[in-house]
């Protein structure tokens, strides 16, 4: 199980458009993702309701999992979403 | 003729007769499926994704904000988890529109107990569950009407995806009977150019066909209107337009008594704004903007660059300390625990007394930011206090740093009656309508079904606006406004009646405040004040204040 940590930059949260592109970007991958808090159930990344129910804040740290073939070079790809700037 | 009044969005006069949208979409009943079970998902499944194509086609078309809000709801239709759902509610025996309407409920529940921003989006959600279920039932789905000529559109409520099919050449205006003014329709209305009134009770009983005109600065809604009148609000229109583009300078009335013009701001970004609009300084800067992305406290030299930047552009600069807490969670504030109503609990001051290391340092950050600047260059105030004995210990707190100018934010009704107290500990209040007004109509700001009780010109609100201003007035200290009350020329001039001695609100509505202060004397001001004052309801109170300044009507407010 491939899993990386990242923390929501976006002035806006994991809302809205940060979201959109995030969910679209996760749909893209072959194998199941999650992501979620580090305490909680998390959810399917590839479904903008559940992303959005997650109502992530600025500033919040969330985890991502994944597992199977290339599961690491799809959290790696996913994670740039987090960090580049203005996402 | 008959006059209806909504909370006008977006500016423009709108001349035509009423249309409104076609179709409704039912509830599905709940009767269990007796057919193909298998076929039935799929037909569901099918659904789903016509409505995702058909809103990403009209996202397309739309571009800009619009295109966002579409392209959001088309991957809502395309939800993987929503569709698990939907399979499930039919191999359990339901047809395909009552499983879509159960699923779509579902997450309904879900976002709408989420933050203030997400529940705000459980409308894009319905629209797409609407949509999807008068597809299913082969009902008519709700759409834009057919109309040979230019019309005012009236309706419940407008989704973007239907918005956004709107032609400004035939839709010359529309009235929604729901809705806010931080609703997306509105945005959108205002960044399409198409006249708009939301909130506008009654507006549905106007009969299809009839004449109307809808003002979208006003926000009134005439039936059968008479040619004179379609003639002052087109005229008055060009008034406005006219007095913003001609009023500059500093903020006064027209005898002379200044009232400087302050813009509210989140950070050193805002200040080209500012400085277009003619800010005479900043009445508000937001700090916690500029740390809202921040997991540790920001550090001093990023701190005292941000806030230099904003003090060598203007002269006088309101930072308030960080306001934390409540729907603007900051991360290195936590709240003691779990709040069951975090409007009322630790918030603003009462936050930072919980962390005071976080709170000295930005003092610290300000009164190193301010060498070098005259002395009552930058005022520094606390957000959420309540009495004098918190005013005073972040006075002296900002003694300590080396601050000279420290005031408070009279949003707590306790601090806005016992005012004469406070007076006593600052040098300044600056007055928050905005939570003044939630916490005074005991009414939480995020819920838009209540927003009638909100109005800022409901006469307690005034009362105690003027009680405050009176006890800063007698201590011989300033006291400002810094709500979105002051962006309301009308309301503007009244306060300057009330004695508030600055006002600050975002750039843009700045030009049209300064117009309508220009155009009338203290006295007039004052004059208002005490009609507004003597009314018992806000409606009352907006109208004989309008009366009692004349020179609105040549400017078209």
């Amino acid at each position: 199980m491939a899993e990386r940590h990242v923390r929501v930059e976006s002035l806006v949260g994991l809302h809205s458009r940060p979201a959109a592109e995030f969910v679209k970007a996760a749909a893209l991958a072959p194998m199941d993702v999650t992501i979620g808090r580090f305490a909680d159930t998390p959810v399917n990344a590839k479904s903008i309701l559940g992303v959005l129910a997650l109502d992530a804040r600025t500033g919040e740290q969330l985890k991502l999992c994944a597992e199977g073939d290339g599961a690491e070079e799809v959290l790696d790809s996913l994670v740039t979403l987090f960090t580049e700037p203005n996402a | 003729m008959r006059e209806f009044l909504g909370t006008g969005v977006s500016p423009g006069v709108g001349v035509g007769p009423v249309r409104v949208m076609t179709g409704s979409v039912p509830v599905p009943p709940v009767e269990p499926f007796t057919g193909d079970r298998v076929a039935e998902t799929a037909r569901a499944l099918a659904a789903l994704e016509e409505v995702a194509q058909e809103l990403e086609s009209r996202a397309t078309a739309a571009g800009g904000e619009t295109h966002d809000v579409l392209a959001a709801q088309a991957l809502m239709a395309r939800d993987p988890d929503l569709a698990g759902e939907v399979t499930v509610g039919v191999s359990a025996g339901l047809s395909a529109a009552r499983a879509v309407y159960e699923s779509f409920g579902f997450y309904r529940e879900l976002l709408g107990g989420a933050g203030a921003y997400i529940s705000a989006r459980v409308a894009d959600l319905d629209d797409v569950r609407d949509r999807t279920v008068a597809r299913l039932m082969a009902h008519e789905e709700r759409g834009l009407p057919e109309s040979g000529e230019p019309y005012v559109l009236i309706t419940q409520d407008l989704a973007p995806a239907d918005l956004a099919l709107l032609d400004p050449a035939h839709c010359v205006a529309f009235v929604t009977e729901e809705g806010g003014p931080i609703g997306h329709t509105a945005i959108l209305a205002r960044a399409m150019g198409i006249p708009a009134i939301v909130a506008c009770p009654g507006a549905l009983e106007v009969p299809v066909g009839a004449r109307v005109l809808a003002d979208g600065a006003s926000g009134r809604l005439i039936v059968d209107p008479e040619p004179a009148q379609i003639d002052k609000a087109r005229a008055a229109e060009k008034a406005r337009a006219e007095a913003v583009g001609s009023a500059t300078g500093p903020g006064g009335t027209k005898d002379g008594h200044a009232v400087p013009l302050l813009a509210n701001v989140g950070g050193p970004k805002d200040i080209a704004s500012a400085l277009e609009h003619g800010a005479e300084g900043v009445g508000l800067f937001r700090s916690e903007y500029l740390f809202l992305d921040e997991a540790v406290p920001p550090g001093e030299a990023e701190q005292i660059a941000a806030y230099r930047a904003v003090l060598e552009a203007f002269p006088r600069v309101v930072v308030r300390v960080l306001d934390a807490g409540a729907d603007k969670p900051l991360s290195f504030l936590p709240p003691a625990g779990v709040e069951p109503n975090p409007a009322l609990g630790e918030r603003g001051l009462r936050l930072l007394r919980r962390h005071p290391d976080v709170l000295e340092g930005q003092l610290r950050a300000l009164a190193k930011a301010a060498e070098g600047f005259p002395p009552d260059r930058l005022r520094v105030m606390a957000p959420m206090v309540t009495d004098a004995e918190e005013a005073k210990m972040f006075t002296d707190k900002c003694r300590e740093a080396g601050i000279q100018q420290a005031g408070i934010m009279i949003e707590v009704p306790a601090a806005a009656v016992r005012a004469h107290d406070i007076a006593e500990e600052v040098d300044f209040f600056s007055l928050g309508t905005n939570d003044l007004a939630q916490y005074v109509f005991a009414v939480d700001r995020q819920v838009s079904s209540l927003t009638r009780l909100q109005d800022p010109w409901r006469p307690a609100l005034l009362d105690l606006m003027a009680h405050a201003a009176r006890a800063a007035t007698d201590a011989g200290k300033g006291c400002g406004v810094c709500g979105e009350a002051a962006a309301d020329p009308v309301m503007a001039c009244v306060l300057a009646g009330l004695g508030v001695t600055s006002l600050s609100m975002s750039s843009p509505s700045l030009p049209l405040v300064r117009a309508a202060l220009a155009a009338h004397t203290l006295a007039e001001c004052q004059e208002a004040a005490r009609a507004a004052r003597a009314a018992r309801t806000a409606r009352d109170a907006r109208a004989a204040a309008r009366a009692a300044l004349p020179a609105l009507e040549t400017l078209g407010l």
